[in-house]
């Protein structure tokens, strides 16, 4: 892998079916890459968590992942709401995930705090009305 | 223990078999997706209740080798489809979550 390799998502909004599609892509991609499965497994689980997020709050968005010698970079962009308390947001429990969505298994409030558990650099950009964008690296 | 022994159990039904020969690590019992996400074991064998196409996506990502619908649920034709070709054995029976981790727990001791 001495190239980086870089792969892009467009994550629908509230298609609850589709949702990890892409992290289940990456996964098999960092699979045939050789890539490490304690690796994989903390990139899988961190993405899947974001890509829930967006289609819970942000109605989709998109994922660019990419892959160099040193580690997997995810960034995941939305033109969602934004999050207008982070500290509050990364408390484990805290959601503010509807009824609907928490009635599928989702919205236990362990989106956030799970993302930054499985990855070793986490940052979130948000701007109220207008959107996020949370980087996370996940070091090989 | 191998998947085997639990497709063996006399109170589960095999909705998907799987690989029979999977060596298994654990039993692990959630209901919050967000939680098994954090904490279902690689080769594991996940009981839960909650039945969706998310509950699929999870087993996937956490290299869960069987997951054992507790309570008499199922999972949907395409779910199970889609099961199969990843390779996840998938179970239902009428017992609570507890019950048949328990048994299971037991079909693993040597």
């Amino acid at each position: 892998m001495s190239d980086e390799l870089i792969f892009t998502y467009q994550i629908d909004g509230d298609d609850f079916t589709r949702a990890g599609e892409a992290s289940s892509s990456v996964k098999n991609k960092l699979k045939m890459l050789g890539v490490g499965s304690d690796a994989i497994r903390k990139v899988a689980i961190a993405m899947y968590e974001g890509e829930i997020n967006m289609v819970i709050h942000a109605n989709g968005g998109t994922i660019t992942v990419s892959v160099s010698d040193t580690d997997i970079t995810m960034v995941l962009a939305d033109q969602g709401p934004g999050i207008p308390d982070i500290d509050k947001a990364m408390e484990e429990g805290y959601s503010t995930a509807r009824d609907e969505v928490r009635s599928l298994g989702f919205g236990a409030g362990m989106g956030l705090p799970n993302m930054k558990r499985f990855t070793d650099e986490m940052k979130i950009d948000t701007v109220i009305g207008q959107g996020t964008t949370i980087t996370m690296k996940v070091n090989l | 223990m191998k998947l085997q022994n639990i497709l063996e159990l006399p109170e589960c039904r095999v909705l998907v078999k799987g690989n029979p020969d999977r060596e298994i690590s654990r039993v692990f019992c959630c209901d919050l997706l967000s939680i098994a996400m954090g904490k279902a074991p690689a080769d594991g064998v996940w009981v839960t209740v909650m039945g969706n196409k998310n509950t699929l996506a999870v087993a996937s990502l956490t290299d869960t080798a069987c997951i054992v619908m507790a309570e008499g649920v199922s999972l949907d034709e395409g779910t199970l489809e889609k099961a199969a070709e990843e390779g996840i054995a998938v179970l239902s029976t009428e017992l609570p979550v507890f019950d048949i981790a328990l048994e299971i727990y037991e079909a693993g001791r040597p």
